[in-house]
């Protein structure tokens, strides 16, 4: 009977084999993608068993932590004027994840990330409790609060940067939703959020980065500095060869401009008072192609401009016709933007042609308040030369001063500016978008830049939405709060 | 003359005892859970757990107890059998007592029932009634061979342990257990035993009769019709405890030994081939109109699934509690093995082990439940007689094949069919039978290695000796 017998006992030996590869399936080759299983609670239990770190503006923290008796949970995020700083912090909720900083800096904020490894070893030793380090945001308080109070009951979004550095100085997104009303998962929050989903104007959509919106006549900077780098235009105070009405190229269709004197007008005066027919034929003349190139330069199409919260990509269509281009120039047609975008393109003319890498972590802290990591200043791109910025600068500060942007002036402060009102809908019969862009100037460069959009304004006449109108007044709060932070 | 002396020294050489080594062994498996126990209290606590000093008295106690058993009744016995499940059953203590701290599971308890009680008290004293009937059946069994002639009497009561749980209700969907009063009893743990013996004493007599009256039929050996009677009886056994006790597990356990054994005395390999057709044949037909079965394949292949996940969230927890062990664990008393909720310290008490000691700790629990198990089929080998060798070989293999099904269950390699982990889980039938599994497989070992009495005198002996 003993071969048989040797025989089982290869067997059982393999039916433990069996189990040992499978254990070392289970625990080593998946144990990743388990361990990130959306199903797995144990990501939630992680991010709230210990004190959350916080994220931090001016100072002082915009978040919070509560202890909880949930056995699952031991703490819950509290928000701090949480619809004012939502599409900044986003959110985190025990049952419906998270997003923005609160999920890209999971790790240093929930204290498991591998940078905080040193730190976690230290406490082991001296018996401190774990606990989250905080995410210091380059934001400005006053700034922010400039423009969430400027947007109000509006629809729109605010997105202001330091020009010099990149550094995000406010990002305001209207209508607004208070992150700490689902932070947790019991019925309320549940109702909440159920409620924030059905909501048709989209509480939870950061409009700042991630909607796009057809610019106007706030992209004809962009339009003016590539025909000047192109060198089409030497001198902005000659008159350019433009008839009126001009008919777009390979078509009957005119350009309708709602500007007089716009004929052969010269380009510092087409800005000020936003003819579309000099921009359309100058956008033309520049080309399709290479009007991509310097759209591109500023940062369109580009799917990772990264905050570290990822913005949408701002378009400007790369295989339309030329009529469609003509049209591209004015901010009309395919052309979208995001309000980061715009005020990207504003903080590159301000800061003499040099765009900075947009960007809203200062640095990342241990708990100990030790600095983990710093983000310095970095250039994404040059796309203009700075002679043409200070010419495109010339353009929009006489646009604030004389033209369609006066109600940005600040006294004592260069301010240059850019209304816009955008065409959309079916036969552009929806209320257009009102924009301004604009950045302020002191001794020192500019220490602001600043894209307003408000979105379709009920009991506001549809004539009387300008950029001019509504916008400005936003994005000159938003200026005057940074200007008098640097006093 | 120099022949003489040969044949005697054989017998009278004093083969070693290995006593001291399974004593020197079972100090290992007293303390590793006793500094198990002692990280749990730092790990949740902070402190060392109040009760360590008399868990470590009452597991010291025990092992001594089983030890001197041994050294008493089965002085040769195989010195590995005891010290490995003496820390099995130690660890799983620690692990049942970390479980009874999870405030999760604490909190569980209360909405469900609306009271709590720890179950490692319990279980520490069914540990103490195991070791008691291991120390019972050294004692009482002074020979295995006198269970042969218990042969039918252990078919008739494995049929009754078989067939009773039928007639109670079904706890969380599979009728194994038989309720006494304030006790519950899982038969089919004990029928495992008993069934094994039956097994064993038909086949010594049988063997032959299947092995020999056969005709040959492409290659294989085909049986008497006669002869595929019994085997044919224990199939439909199986099938039946499958269709009306809706227990995958004991089915396939039972099955399984039976092809084992039935394997090892014939040493027919035809009727391997038998075996696994006719398993075949009975898995697919239940499965086809058993939607008890159905169910727990489909949650087995899509254990995420929305579906499974509403129904049963189980497998998917228990699967991805391994992966969060990772290869080194989170640490006793650290992991959240407890989100499986129901049956954690139970049938799914491994994954505590998987997360909380990580691959590491699972490799080594796997191989500890290895290793008894070889140890078992060694002790086969070394049995000088056929009721012996089968009786070791049905134990160890059902103990092989409880492990594979209840462990491959839970971690997904296998559908789970709801048994319990030996000397691991929390349960008293569980505790109870394995421990009187060890005490069988020791005394076999026992009288596998003692050595042969030494001749009555060497004048008797020198005329036994046949010259060449």
């Amino acid at each position: 009977m003993n071969k048989p017998l040797r025989r089982i006992a290869i067997f059982c030996g393999l039916l433990v084999l069996a189990l040992l590869v499978r254990t070392n399936w289970l625990q080593y080759v998946a144990a990743d993608s388990l361990n990130t299983h959306d199903r797995n609670r144990r990501v939630q239990i992680e991010r709230y068993a210990h004190e959350r770190g916080n994220i931090i503006v001016d100072g002082k923290p915009i978040t919070g932590s509560v202890e909880t008796d949930d056995t699952d949970f031991t703490y819950k995020r509290t928000y701090v004027n949480g619809p004012m700083w939502a599409p900044v912090t986003g959110y985190a909720s025990q049952a419906f994840d998270a997003n923005q900083i609160e999920k890209l800096e999971d790790g240093i904020l929930s204290g498991n990330s591998d940078q905080l490894f040193f730190d976690r070893t230290m406490a082991m030793f001296t018996g401190d409790e774990k606990r989250g380090g905080n995410v210091v945001t380059t934001l400005s308080g006053a700034a922010q609060k400039a423009a969430y109070e400027g947007l109000g009951d509006k629809k729109g979004a605010v997105a202001a940067i330091d020009p010099q550095t990149g550094k995000i100085l406010a990002l305001a997104s209207t209508p607004s939703y208070d992150p700490s009303s689902f932070a947790g998962y019991g019925n309320e929050d549940a109702k909440a959020w159920q409620a924030l989903e059905e909501d048709p104007d989209k509480p939870k959509l950061n409009r700042a980065l991630r909607e796009i919106y057809p610019p106007g006549s706030t992209f004809k900077v962009v339009t003016a500095a590539a025909a000047i780098e192109e060198g089409l235009v030497d001198d902005i105070n000659a008159p350019t060869d433009t008839p009126d009405p001009y008919i777009l190229p390979n078509t009957r269709t005119e350009m309708v401009n709602h500007a007089r004197g716009c004929e052969n007008a010269t380009l510092n005066r087409a800005m000020e008072v936003s003819c579309n027919s000099v921009f359309a034929k100058l956008g033309d003349e520049v080309t399709r192609d290479k009007m991509v190139e310097y759209a591109e330069k500023f940062g369109f199409n580009n799917p990772k401009v990264d905050t570290p919260v990822r913005a949408a990509a701002s378009v400007y269509d790369k295989k339309m016709d030329r009529p469609g281009n003509a049209q591209s120039a004015i901010g009309q047609f395919n052309t979208a933007t995001t309000p980061l975008q715009m005020a990207m393109v504003t903080a590159a003319i301000a800061n003499d042609g040099k765009l900075m890498q947009p960007y809203m972590i200062d640095k990342l802290e241990a708990p100990n308040l030790d600095v983990i990591k710093k983000n310095e200043p970095q250039e994404m791109s040059r796309p203009i030369s700075a002679k043409t910025a200070q010419l495109v600068q010339e353009m929009m500060e006489n646009v604030v001063t004389k033209g369609t942007g006066g109600n940005a002036a600040i006294d004592g402060v260069t301010v240059g500016g850019k209304t816009g009102t955008a065409q959309h809908g079916v036969g552009n019969k929806k209320r257009p978008y009102a924009w301004f862009i604009s950045y302020a100037k002191t001794d020192s460069g500019s220490p602001v830049a600043v894209a307003v959009v408000v979105e379709d304004s009920q009991g506001t006449a549809r004539d009387d939405i300008s950029g001019g109108g509504l916008a400005a007044p936003i994005a000159k709060a938003v200026m005057q709060a940074v200007l008098d932070g640097k006093k | 003359m120099s022949v003489v002396t040969n044949t005697t020294t054989i017998g009278a050489i004093d083969a070693p005892s290995r006593r001291n080594t399974e004593l020197a062994l079972l100090v290992f498996a007293v303390v590793i859970p006793v500094f198990a126990y002692a990280n749990v209290g730092l790990a949740l606590d902070g402190e060392l757990p109040p009760g360590m000093l008399g868990y470590g008295l009452g597991l010291g106690l025990l092992a001594g107890v089983a030890h001197l058993a041994v050294r008493r009744f089965a002085r040769y016995a195989d010195p590995l059998l005891l010290p490995l499940a003496a820390l099995l059953n130690g660890l799983g203590l620690v692990v049942i007592w970390r479980l009874d701290q999870s405030p999760r599971l604490i909190r569980r308890s209360e909405i469900l029932f609306d009271s709590f009680s720890p179950d490692a008290p319990k279980q520490l004293m069914y540990s103490a009634i195991g070791i008691a009937l291991f120390v019972a059946v050294l004692m009482l069994l002074k020979d295995h061979r006198i269970l042969q002639r218990y042969t039918y009497i252990s078919m008739a009561a494995a049929l009754v342990l078989l067939i009773l749980p039928m007639f109670f209700p079904a706890v969380n969907g599979a009728k194994i257990w038989i309720s006494l009063g304030p006790f519950s009893i899982q038969p089919g743990e004990f029928a495992k035993i008993i069934i094994a013996v039956f097994f064993s004493g038909y086949l010594m007599v049988k063997r032959d009769a299947l092995a020999l009256a056969s005709r040959r039929f492409m290659g294989l050996y085909l049986p008497r019709g006669r002869d595929l009677g019994p085997i044919l009886a224990v199939w439909a056994m199986s099938i039946l405890i499958l269709v009306f006790e809706t227990d995958l597990g004991t089915s396939l356990l039972f099955f399984g030994l039976f092809v084992i054994m039935l394997y090892v005395a014939t040493e027919r390999t035809s009727w391997i081939v038998f075996g696994l057709l006719m398993s075949a044949a009975g898995a697919v037909g239940v499965a086809s109109f058993e939607p008890h079965v159905q169910q727990r394949v489909e949650f087995w292949l899509n254990p995420f699934a929305d579906e499974t996940w509403r129904q049963s969230e189980q497998i998917g927890q228990a699967l991805m509690s391994f992966g969060s062990g990772g290869t080194l664990g989170t640490g006793l008393g650290q992991g959240n093995s407890d989100l499986i909720g129901f049956a954690a310290n139970s049938d799914f008490i491994l994954s505590t082990f998987g997360e909380e000691l990580g691959l590491a700790g699972m490799m080594a629990v796997l191989l500890i439940y290895g290793l008894i198990v070889e140890r078992g089929v060694r002790t086969a080998l070394a049995a000088r007689d056929p009721f012996g060798k089968l009786l070791a070989v049905g134990l160890s293999g059902a103990f092989a094949i409880q492990v594979f099904v209840v462990a491959g269950g839970v971690m997904g390699l296998i559908p789970l069919t709801g048994m319990t982990m030996p000397f691991v889980a929390y349960g008293g039938s569980s505790v109870l039978a394995n421990w009187a599994l060890i005490a069988i497989l020791i005394r076999i070992s026992d009288t596998a290695r003692r050595p042969a009495p030494a001749p009555a005198s060497p004048d008797v002996e020198m005329t036994q000796v046949v010259r060449p």
